[in-house]
């Protein structure tokens, strides 16, 4: 019974989605206030149905019911609850039910917050938004409903191990966040381009719900990150695999997109340009679940790929983003403005910011795409690897950091190259002085990487901690100079030294870490980055729903205990699969990660061994990304605006009545 | 003009996937094909003979099938091979992948054993020097021990009509 509910709640959900389309779309052609309003209500109703769906298949899963072809699938009778419940999104039809639950929420975010934009906008956005919804709510009827019966059984044949950690409970839904969340942004410009309203209160609507989107999809890639790193066992925290690269790409077109967001709100320019990534933003968005889920690429995040599947995709990207570009071919040539914009002031280095990130994302394009195109070609079956995009990505990514640091403080309009150099000048030679030292301190050795991360890396830091600093000193008080600092400002900082901190995290792991293949007999050590490893004993261990060989590792340091470590080999024996669980000694300083690989009969174990420094920057600095988007997303003037737009909206409805 | 190139773009991408949603990436093309089945010496589950080598492939068509009780495509492809070996149309030779005696027992005796024998390749070496890199894998041979097309991948029966028995047709 519960099935058949979730099953009709998602029919309903359609229906739902298909009025949220139409009717606020009649109300803008036919200037009817109330079909327009309707967009509002029927995105709440879409919400309520669709919720109600995800409920039912939640309570599927909690309550193992075994005739439900995708629980069997993916539940199993000694899963623990957060796993249950986790595992809903654990495959492919539960997780587009999580991402169709995710888009309704963003469409009710929407319809709450934009009660103050003049409602055509309003109205527009969420038709929209109930469009993309439709897609893939008949995605899911047509080609993936969870909520297929079977004939029951006893037995389910549980969630796949590896994703069998709290890291995957939190990467997916952050993950669909943010690709969702680029739906908003998109649907934003698509509303501007049908309305022709493109100036910069539009940017202003726009911001915030697109820094909300990167922000989780910053935090989705970091926890991604973090996951593989501990979950695989290999060491590694970036694969460049197509998966991972779907991730990628729409986090570059977002970045690009915040920031030329930021050009058209304060100086009204890069119009077109701006609504060209926000459907770009949304387009790469959708790539992900396609490349994913349809087969044409081999990754290790392949979900069970299904040519109809693929092919829905396929066509549903080929009409949304297809219909979105026919439009903006259109309609952009007249909404574009031909205003100044001199290259040496904050707009013009944000362009070459843009320049050089959507270039970024469209090598990482190429380089995922290309084993298909040199197939299509008939060139033969090859596959990219990281050489290719280490190297492309360097190249490209190096300039950006002298951007960073540039176009923070450099003024809109027109930039003094005096007055520039004069501010820049402390950060310029502390980041050169710091850096070139700080390996030498650190590991006492300095290859060109190294010094260039930290360089450029500190560079970020101090060039976008000079802005607070020197906001800060224009007050008596350093109090009150604190509290000037617009929140806006403050993102901006914390999201830089971010990024400074990553490439931080990310030099010094590449230059400096260290990996052994060893054999160990019991009480046998070995010595990896001044540490000594001792395989103290391998034992058993019991696990809620599997069992384990765990070894016993204890580390040093010039003589003194450093940790004990346990790596496990777990047999989960309802899939029969093993998965190897490493243990890791974590500090801000260095990772030690030990994983276990094969007993002999001798008793000696293979293990993995890496020593792995600054690791742990390279998602801090991710997270500090993530506290700057929600610290700029909540910028005092957002509130401001939309206090005095509802003044305004309510003025235009009194002169109405009168 | 140039605010329509995105949409040029796009065209192109499509086209793109288009295509490759009718190519299979994992079909990667086995040099060994046409040539003759890389050499192994391994000992036979039942001990009767206890070991084979390659000569012992020659004289009728056979389909080399690589499978492990631990690996799950090979569940999923067990049936087929079943009905396939029970058809008596080839003959099946199971080598066991980096796969306990013990594991496999039980496995055999639950599902059913499709294989006229089964060889057993503990470290997997033979495995290497037939470029296997995933269970299951399956090579067809023709009566002279040539390798005539290489399955990665569970057996099914379109890989089977379509592919496999219009080879070992034209092979005889």
């Amino acid at each position: 019974m519960i099935p058949e509910l979730g099953h009709f709640a998602v029919i309903l959900a359609l229906g739902v989605a298909l009025l949220q389309a139409i009717v606020p779309l009649l109300g803008w052609k036919r200037r009817d206030a109330r079909l327009l309003a309707f967009g509002a209500s029927a995105a709440q109703g879409q919400f309520l149905c669709v919720a109600a769906a995800y409920a039912c298949l939640t309570y599927a899963f909690v309550t193992w019911d075994f005739s439900i072809k995708y629980v069997v699938e993916n539940d199993h009778t000694q899963l623990p609850l957060m796993y249950r419940i986790s595992a809903v999104w654990g495959a492919h039809e539960g997780s587009l039910l999580l991402w169709v639950l995710i888009l309704s929420g963003w469409s009710v975010a929407v319809s709450v917050f934009n009660r103050r934009l003049p409602p055509d906008m309003s109205a527009l956005v969420l038709s929209v938004l109930g469009m993309v919804s439709v897609g893939f709510y008949l995605f899911i009827l047509l080609t993936s409903n969870p909520f297929l019966r079977q004939m029951p059984v006893a037995e389910g044949h549980d969630l796949n191990p590896i994703l069998q950690d709290p890291g995957l409970a939190i990467h997916p839904p952050m993950l669909y966040m943010g690709y969702v969340g680029f739906s908003v942004a998109f649907s934003f410009a698509i509303a501007a381009l049908i309305t022709g309203r493109l100036d910069a209160a539009w940017a202003r609507w726009t911001r915030p719900w697109t820094t909300t989107a990167w922000m989780f999809l910053t935090l989705g890639i970091t926890f991604g990150s973090w996951w593989a790193y501990k979950e695989l066992g290999w060491g590694g925290w970036w694969f460049w695999d197509p998966v991972e690269n779907a991730s990628f790409m729409p986090w570059l077109a977002g970045t690009a997109l915040i920031h030329s967001l930021a050009v058209t709100e304060k100086r009204g320019l890069l119009k077109s340009w701006t609504v060209l990534l926000a459907i770009l933003a949304f387009s790469l968005s959708l790539l992900g679940p396609f490349l994913v889920r349809s087969g044409v690429l081999v990754s290790v995040h392949a979900f069970a790929s299904d040519p109809s599947r693929g092919m829905f995709i396929l066509g549903f990207m080929a009409v949304a983003v297809g219909g979105a570009l026919t439009l903006y071919a259109w309609r952009a040539p007249k909404l574009a403005t031909a205003g100044e914009l001199r290259l040496f002031s904050r707009e013009g280095l944000l362009l070459f910011n843009n320049a050089f990130l959507v270039v970024a994302c469209a090598a990482v394009l190429i380089g995922t795409l290309s084993p298909l195109a040199i197939d299509a070609l008939g060139f033969g079956k090859i596959s990219v690897g990281p050489p290719y995009f280490n190297v492309v990505f360097l190249v490209l990514i190096a300039p950006l950091f002298m951007l960073v640091g540039l176009a923070a403080v450099v003024p809109w309009k027109r930039g003094e190259p005096g007055e520039t150099a004069r501010r820049l000048k402390v950060p310029a030679v502390a980041a050169v002085v710091v850096g070139a030292a700080l390996p030498f301190a650190l590991f006492g050795r300095a290859p060109l990487l190294a010094l260039a991360g930290a360089v450029f890396g500190l560079w970020t830091i101090f060039a976008a901690v000079q802005d607070v600093w020197r906001r800060v000193r224009a007050k008596p008080q350093w109090r009150a100079g604190l509290a000037s600092v617009p929140r806006a400002a403050w993102g901006m900082t914390l999201a830089h030294v971010g990024l400074g901190i990553w490439a931080l995290g990310v030099s010094g792991v590449v230059s400096f870490g260290d990996e052994k293949d060893v054999r160990l007999a019991q009480g046998a050590e070995t010595d990896l980055g001044g540490y000594t490893f001792r395989f103290v004993e391998a034992g058993q261990a019991q696990g809620p729903n599997y069992t384990a060989q765990q070894g016993t590792v204890q580390v040093e340091h010039g003589g003194h205990a450093v940790a004990t470590l346990h790596p496990q080999k777990r047999l989960y024996p309802s899939q029969g699969t093993v998965m190897t669980q490493s243990a890791i000694e974590a500090g801000l300083l260095r990772d030690l990660y030990v994983s276990l690989g094969e007993g002999y009969d001798d008793g000696s174990w293979s293990l993995r061994v890496y020593y792995k420094p600054l690791v742990r920057l390279i998602w801090l600095g991710g997270v500090l990304m993530f506290l700057g988007g929600l610290l700029a997303a909540a910028d005092k003037r957002y509130r401001l605006a939309r206090a005095a737009e509802r003044k305004a909206v309510e003025i235009a409805a009194a002169a109405k009545v009168m | 003009m140039r605010f329509a190139i995105p949409l040029v773009v796009l065209v192109c991408l499509i086209g793109l996937f288009w295509f490759g949603l009718h190519r299979d990436p994992r079909l990667v093309p086995s040099p060994l094909i046409g040539k003759a089945a890389p050499a192994f010496d391994l000992p036979t589950l039942d001990g009767q003979p206890p070991r084979m080598t390659t000569a012992d492939l020659k004289g009728a068509p056979v389909l080399v099938n690589f499978f492990a009780s631990w690996c799950a495509e090979c569940q999923v492809e067990h049936p087929y091979l079943m009905q396939l070996g029970h058809s008596g149309q080839v003959r099946l030779l199971g080598i066991d992948y980096k796969d306990a005696e013990s594991d496999l027992r039980p496995w055999l005796q639950q599902k059913g054993n499709p294989y006229a024998i089964i060889l057993s390749d503990l470290e997997g070496k033979a495995g290497i020097d037939w470029g296997v890199y995933g269970v299951p894998e399956t090579f067809v041979l023709d009566a002279q021990g040539h390798i005539l097309y290489k399955q990665i991948g569970a057996m099914t029966p379109e890989v089977w009509e379509q592919q496999v028995r219009p080879l070992l047709k034209a092979s005889s």
